[in-house]
């Protein structure tokens, strides 16, 4: 006999989340997770003019807003057959990466360590030191890392003229063309968010972190000296076993993200046990579990439709339920990194799978990788070359845009008649990882993830359960746009 | 001074432009205006039970609430329920506790246009029903009702923008907590006046080009904004060109049209964004104040002065012609 509890609010995730479960002889036998807020952006989109686009999309989300941008913007550039020059794919890989790498030390800094810091955890040997510097809002760490987030968010100022929600992302590039000393500026800005890196977070140089090819180097270089928060972090994952704690599919899929000379940074892709190819057009939404009208089998994005309907028998989230080849996949830096082909990011995954300690690492160790690509974009930006083409749309195209966000991968399938958006669907990271069931009844990433773990009837729940919702680093605002 | 933070049918945004404040540790910051954060969905440790039965207490006057800050549309929808966005854990809709907290809180503040005016979330067909706390778009009224006074008098204070500069946001919190924001000090639409009372085309670095009507014909050109691009600077209430956003940024600085996210409606502009609507040839949207008749006049005399500098430098992404240097005679 099972007890149902409905748990919510979770916060420190961005967004609404809530998370129905089923717990029998003391463990969860079914997670069930709920999205509770609804916007319809998918209906708002519809018959406005395509170049609108820009200025509704990044508004689905404060946290991912640059992401957003950047995948109607490719859509867009899709749908006209354009390619921006080599400035303004420099421009949008930056502040793409501005944006990622700022979410991957708020999720760190603000939404996930303070878990830490709870009376919970009293009775560790850490807990004194992590209270301290982890507590939400008056710990040392939050009050240390946001005035440097701030510092490094002045990227956005120049290349983006503010963050969140600009327009300078554009399908033909940047509407910002930078001069030298404009680029120089920049430039200070990212060598002072790499020393505050190396000093404060890793406590070594990024290339030393980034060089790290196994869990085992990875215990080597947490016992050498160097202090720094993510030493903290690998010392509570060995106490509390994090390696083993939040498992999901292991089916990791990326967009790829990042595009360089003739290449991506990141590639695309799926991995499973080993890689595989990932096939765009097998993914499909199902709303068999979701409260829209049931549009019979699942679609394609491309055909996709948002209907919401107040009541509907079995349904429980806003959120659908999207699926590649009928599979759950998880999305995110650990993902991405998996699928790029990091050695620390497959090792990591080799033994035990996704696991939450695996997932924070990757996002730490994205940090590392991505800010010397950023040092190495800045010096490829050349004033006097073009910034930024225009194209005329023709009257009833389709494009696609794809994209990575912090938090996984992002989709946007747009579709043009008579000059208006006839459809425009999105699939969201967190859309992944945090959807309901299929029609198979086949579970989402997390409610996956959460299945097995200990859990009281009706006492406090573990912290455990914490930990594995956001190590996801959950957008539920995107999610369900 | 306490502040109790929820959000609606937004994107959180608000939240995450107000944690790009360049002034110290933000939360230091608050501690120091005698401002305690009583729970904020993002960054507050509390969660599930425990900050479920905070939100009660604030709903049953158990623990009075000195500020109450809405970020996000109130979403009426569907069928005037709210069941669009439940609060986690339980089965009542948000605008239900919103409505219960604002009717004991000593202040009322939303953050950002969603709660203002309904804010983008309202755009297009509005599928949830949504609208701020006290308008919905240009109409007042929204969810509390035109006649909502906070027990010292003030309306909802509207800390409109899509998103609020961060320094918006903790300067209003700040006057309140010192007991220094009033009735005079707010705009007829409920808006701080210490940005509101500006344009967002004050201080605007490409006002050589406005002079002159020397203006960009797209994307990543240098010149004005205004004519073709769809810019709304001049009529926006916004000091966004004075007090900079992210270090030295602002959206005409940035390259792009000011779409005036701190206006009551502004989701439909009834035009594309990026491109200025005309009649024969003269942009409907005209610089606040300015007679028509003396723009077209001052435009057209204007255009026929434009140094050749100004002009060839206004439909290009980098300087052409620099300023000349002028030689004293002797």
């Amino acid at each position: 006999m099972s007890t149902r509890r409905i748990i919510g609010p979770f916060n420190r995730v961005e967004g609404d989340l809530e998370v129905t479960l089923d717990i029998a002889d003391g463990r969860v036998a079914a997670a069930y997770v709920n999205s509770p807020l609804y916007r319809g952006f998918e209906q708002i989109l519809q018959g406005k003019l395509p170049a609108d686009a820009l200025v509704l999309v990044p508004r689905i989300c404060g946290i991912c807003s640059v992401a957003q941008s950047a995948a109607a913007a490719l859509a867009l550039a899709d749908a006209a057959g354009m390619t921006p020059p080599p400035n303004g794919r420099l421009a949008a890989n930056l502040t793409l990466a501005t944006e990622n790498l700022a979410d991957h030390l708020t999720h760190f800094y603000l939404f996930f360590m303070p878990d830490f810091a709870r009376t919970d955890y009293a009775d560790r040997p850490w807990h004194a030191a992590v209270a301290e510097r982890f507590r939400a809002t008056v710990g040392s760490a939050p009050n240390q890392v946001l005035p440097a987030r701030a510092r490094f968010m002045q990227m956005m100022g120049l290349l983006a003229g503010k963050w969140p929600h600009t327009l300078a992302v554009q399908p033909g590039g940047s509407t910002r063309p930078l001069q030298s000393s404009e680029i120089y500026r920049l430039h200070r800005t990212v060598r002072e968010f790499r020393s505050f890196l190396e000093s404060v977070t890793f406590g070594c140089n990024l290339e030393e972190l980034a060089a790290i090819a196994s869990r085992a180097e990875l215990d080597t270089w947490r016992s050498r000296a160097g202090g720094g928060d993510l030493r903290t972090f690998l010392s509570i994952a060995e106490d509390l076993d994090l390696w083993h704690l939040g498992r999901g599919t292991d089916r990791f899929m990326s967009y790829g993200c990042y595009k360089e000379e003739g290449r991506r940074l990141f590639a695309a892709g799926l991995w499973h046990g080993g890689a595989a190819a990932l096939d765009i057009a097998s993914i499909a939404e199902d709303t068999s579990h979701a409260w829209y009208a049931a549009a019979g089998l699942p679609q394609h994005p491309q055909e996709g439709s948002t209907l919401p309907v107040a009541e509907k028998d079995g349904a429980y989230s806003w959120c659908k339920a999207p699926r590649l080849a009928g599979q759950v996949v998880e999305t995110g830096a650990l993902a991405r990194q998996v699928v790029a082909g990091h050695p620390l990011a497959r090792d990591m995954i080799a033994a035990s799978g996704g696991s939450v300690a695996a997932r924070v690492v990757a996002r730490l160790l994205e940090l590392a990788l991505v800010l010397p690509a950023m040092e190495r974009w800045l010096a490829e930006l050349s004033p006097g070359q073009p910034w930024c083409i225009t194209a005329r749309l023709a009257d009833e195209p389709s494009g696609v845009g794809l994209i990575e966000a912090a938090r996984g991968s992002l989709g946007h399938w747009l579709t043009v008649r008579r000059g208006r958006i006839h459809n425009y669907q999105i699939i969201a990271p967190t859309t992944w990882n945090f959807s309901p069931r299929d029609a198979g009844g086949q579970p989402g990433a997390l409610e996956q993830a959460l299945a097995g773990l200990p859990a009281s009837a009706s006492g406090a729940l573990p912290p455990a359960i914490h930990h594995v919702v956001r190590s996801f680093d959950p957008c539920m605002v995107c999610t369900v746009h | 001074m306490n502040l109790l933070w929820l959000q609606s049918g937004g994107c959180g945004g608000c939240t995450l432009s107000w944690l790009g404040s360049e002034h110290g540790p933000l939360f230091r910051v608050l501690a120091d205006e005698g401002i305690e954060l009583l729970w904020h969905p993002s960054l507050s440790e509390a969660c599930l039970d425990e900050a479920r039965e905070l939100i009660a207490h604030c709903a049953s006057g158990q623990v009075s609430v000195d500020v109450l800050c809405i970020e996000g549309s109130l979403l009426r929808g569907p069928l005037g329920t709210g069941g669009f966005h439940r609060f986690g854990g339980g089965a009542q809709a948000m605008i239900d506790w919103v409505r219960q907290i604002a009717a004991r809180a000593r202040h009322v503040v939303a953050i950002g246009s969603c709660s203002s005016w309904g804010g983008i979330t309202a755009a297009g067909m509005n599928p949830t029903d949504a609208c701020g706390l006290q308008y919905d778009g240009e109409a007042v009224g929204g969810l509390l009702g035109p006649d909502f006074r906070d027990p010292a008098g003030l309306p909802v204070i509207n800390v409109a923008g899509c998103p609020p500069h961060p320094d918006w946001i903790t300067e209003t919190l700040a006057a309140l907590s010192h007991g220094r924001l009033r009735a005079e000090h707010l705009d007829d639409y409920g808006r701080p006046r210490f940005y509101a009372d500006q344009l967002v085309h004050h201080g605007c670095p490409r006002n050589e080009y406005y002079e002159f009507k020397a203006s960009a014909e797209k994307p990543s050109d240098q010149g004005c904004l205004m004519e073709h691009l769809g810019c709304g600077g001049t009529q926006a209430h916004a000091d966004c060109n004075q007090r900079l956003w992210n270090g030295e940024g602002s959206c005409l600085r940035g390259g792009y049209a000011c779409i005036r996210c701190t206006e009551p409606g502004f989701e439909e502009p009834g035009h594309a964004f990026e491109t200025t609507p005309k009649v024969a040839g003269i942009p409907l949207g005209l610089p606040a104040d300015m007679p028509k008749a003396w723009f077209i006049a001052l435009a057209a005399l204007s255009k026929s002065a434009t140094p050749a500098r100004v002009r060839e430098n206004a439909t290009a992404d980098h300087q052409l012609r620099a300023p000349s240097v002028k030689r004293s005679k002797r």
